[in-house]
């Protein structure tokens, strides 16, 4: 509950009611943190709201929005940094898995996975560098998946709006890193989501809590990428080790 | 990437029975009723905590409520935190402990949620002053599958709340609760254990304790001189001001099944013999963390696999004050005689507060839990003995912890259960419901 001066304490959370942002947010909310939450369905936010308040946190604004709508960004984030006085942790956790098959057949649902996961990312992370790098300080969190580490037959489409997006913060880190500001990639492995609700679970699947524990560390060593559960780490590294003329013949 | 393993099984903690049922996550308050309502009955879930049946349902639909878990406001002045019913006594542990607050009423685990806390009306050490948990619950609200919701407190639809309190999950799903935590100025407990040999010297410390925490460890294996012998336990919060940080998480936890020789009469006895002789003075006073207090085998993640993987049956039952002594006697002859005791015997008073709930178990008189390895045949014939032996002398059995009573035995048990059934969500049903009723057969 103790307030941690050199810990982000003024933080901004599109897609609030992930599982894991809600999660992280959480360990912030008792280090007495300041919210500014954003997600689609108001009934799940003022939940989150209400949990985090409960848990510490010392003030909390919502913000009830679609963030495919990219339109509607720059008037939200400047709200937010308005709210907050300054943003110094930004926390991108919105995004949809989407059905595979069904991306396969048709375009236009590939076309909405990669509108929600990388589209609306990439225009939310380019106000925000620009805001960090101004302000030369600041943690802008993003996360992604080990699904953009390699393509794969049974998750390409969600594994390429990952892989784009992970192209694309690993750039922005290259940019405004040298301003002072950590710029993190997280690669959550399987997490017990709603997300994944309907896939059978397996020991590889990590509760929301172990991966939020995950990214709290990762911001506070201040690190570039973090994988979560970290045993991930090592998996894609052998992953993408495999030779293509084996790789493309796997199952997975 | 990894291969996926079959459809996920939801056990409760003693493994036994074990029926396939769909499960569904319920994440969030307003996602019951569900979208798409399936063709099976349905049950709402906690944490898989209590022992047989109450909380399985063969071929309906779980709704699982762990993924619920907000703590949606406290009042630091009155204690009143108000949450989600899948929050468990742990988190409320891991919240309120750090702000001086400590649970009104806990059992022997703290990985039960509030919902299933409410469900089973659970009662603690502290049964004789303070009640079942039922008594600290200021109201909830119960959703039924039709839609509608329901605020109930013991004086706002009152009679939903009775049915409700200690109503097995069946009366619908309760989605946030309000309870009433109680101040602590310290972790530690005030500690006092004194040994004793025979049921005698039991219901003599037993009469006599003044402590708000009071149980006993009972010996269910050894005969003879040592019949009955155990350690009674008193305990108090501690009055002068001390540590009060969250806990830490368990580091350890049971890896495998045991295969079912390993718990057998010799391992027991001297598992017995070696904790009866941990304490070695008659009379020992210590200040002690509330961990171990409350929750010896918290410690130990999933320690039910050490019943192998048949699992295990607990028996619990509740004899009044008048017929407790010859019945227990009896009762713990039956036991000793079978060999099936394992080293979680506990014996207590229950105090004279009427339950809220109307299927409450807790009622005045003498209350004994203990669990036995599952060998087909000798355990269920001994807990068939330890119900008709219950019968016969006025008492009744525990829902929570019980796989094995008959239709019959539990309609004498709880005679009211035909008034209670009025309460029941149409679409709702449980594995125990149907044996109780005489839907489904025991096994042989």
């Amino acid at each position: 509950m103790s307030k941690d001066k050199a810990f982000p304490s003024n933080i901004l959370a599109l897609g609030a009611t992930s599982a894991i942002a809600e999660a992280t947010l959480r360990l912030f909310a008792e280090r007495g943190a300041r919210f500014f939450l954003v997600a689609r369905n108001p009934d799940k936010l003022a939940a989150v709201a209400g949990d985090l308040l409960t848990r510490g946190a010392s003030h909390v604004a919502t913000h009830i929005m679609d963030l495919d709508d990219t339109t509607a960004h720059p008037a939200m984030l400047a709200a937010a940094a308005e709210n907050l006085g300054t943003i110094e942790l930004a926390l991108l956790a919105h995004g949809v898995l989407g059905d595979q098959q069904q991306a396969e057949a048709s375009f236009p649902i590939a076309e909405a996975i990669l509108g929600t996961n990388f589209i609306a990312p990439v225009s939310l992370i380019t106000w925000l560098a620009n805001y960090f790098e101004a302000s030369h300080e600041g943690t802008l969190a993003v996360i992604s998946s080990v699904a953009g580490d390699r393509g794969r037959k049974s998750n390409y489409v969600y594994g390429a709006s990952k892989g784009a997006l992970n192209v694309f913060v690993d750039g922005v880190r290259n940019r405004i890193d040298r301003s002072g500001v950590q710029v993190l990639t997280i690669k959550p492995g399987f997490v017990a989501t709603p997300m994944t609700a309907h896939l059978p679970q397996n020991a590889l699947f990590a509760t929301p809590s172990k991966v939020a524990s995950g990214i709290f560390n990762a911001v506070k060593k201040r690190k570039d990428v973090v994988y979560v559960p970290a045993f991930w780490a090592v998996i894609m590294l052998i992953l993408r080790m495999i030779p293509r003329r084996i790789f493309k013949k796997l199952n997975v | 990437m990894a291969r996926p393993s079959p459809r996920p099984r939801f056990e409760s903690w003693g493994r036994y029975p074990t029926l396939d049922a769909n499960l569904v996550p319920l994440n969030w308050s307003t996602d019951f009723p569900l979208a798409k309502t399936p063709a099976t009955r349905l049950l709402p879930v906690g944490a898989g905590r209590s022992y047989g049946d109450v909380c399985l349902l063969e071929n309906g639909t779980l709704l699982q409520t762990r993924g619920m878990d907000r703590l949606l406001a406290f009042d630091p002045e009155t204690g009143v935190l108000r949450c989600e019913a899948g929050a468990t006594l742990a988190e409320i542990l891991d919240f309120g402990v750090p702000r001086g607050f400590f649970l009104p009423v806990t059992p022997g685990t703290k990985y039960v949620t509030v919902g299933g806390a409410i469900a089973n009306d659970i009662h603690g050490k502290n049964h004789h002053a303070a009640g079942t948990f039922g008594h600290h619950v200021l109201r909830f609200e119960l959703v039924r599958s039709d839609g509608s919701s329901l605020l109930c407190s013991p004086t706002e639809n009152a009679e939903w709340f009775a049915a409700t309190v200690g109503g097995m999950g069946l009366t619908g799903l309760i989605t946030w609760a309000e309870v009433r935590l109680r101040p602590i100025v310290s972790r530690r407990i005030d500690y006092h254990g004194e040994k004793f040999v025979g049921i005698d010297e039991f219901l003599t410390l037993a009469q006599n304790a003044r402590a708000e925490y009071t149980v006993a460890w009972i010996d269910c294996v050894a005969t003879g001189r040592n019949f009955a012998r155990g350690i009674f336990m008193q305990g108090e919060h501690a009055k002068e001001p001390g540590e009060l940080k969250k806990s830490k998480e368990p580091w350890l936890t049971f890896p495998f099944d045991l295969p079912a020789i390993a718990l057998n009469r010799f391992t027991m006895a001297a598992f017995n013999t070696a904790y009866y002789h941990k304490q070695f003075p008659k009379q020992k006073t210590a200040k002690v963390d509330y961990e171990p207090f409350f929750y010896p085998l918290d410690s130990v993640l999933h320690w039910n696999r050490m019943y192998g993987k048949n699992g295990l049956l607990q028996f619990q039952n509740v004899l009044p004050h008048a017929s407790g002594r010859e019945g227990m006697v009896e009762i713990l002859k039956a036991i000793t005689r079978s060999g099936l005791a394992s080293f979680l015997a506990v014996i207590k008073f229950f105090g004279d507060k009427p339950s809220l709930g109307m299927m409450s178990f807790p009622q005045p008189g003498i209350m004994l839990a203990l669990d036995f390895p599952i060998r087909p045949e000798v355990s269920f014939d001994l807990l068939d003995r330890l119900a008709r032996i219950t019968l016969e002398h006025g008492g009744r059995m525990y829902s929570a912890k019980d796989a094995r009573m008959t239709a019959e035995q539990y309609q004498t048990f709880y005679p009211q259960w035909q008034d209670f059934a009025r309460y029941i969500d149409p679409s709702f049903d449980s594995a125990f419901w149907q044996r109780v009723t005489g839907r489904r057969p025991l096994d042989e």
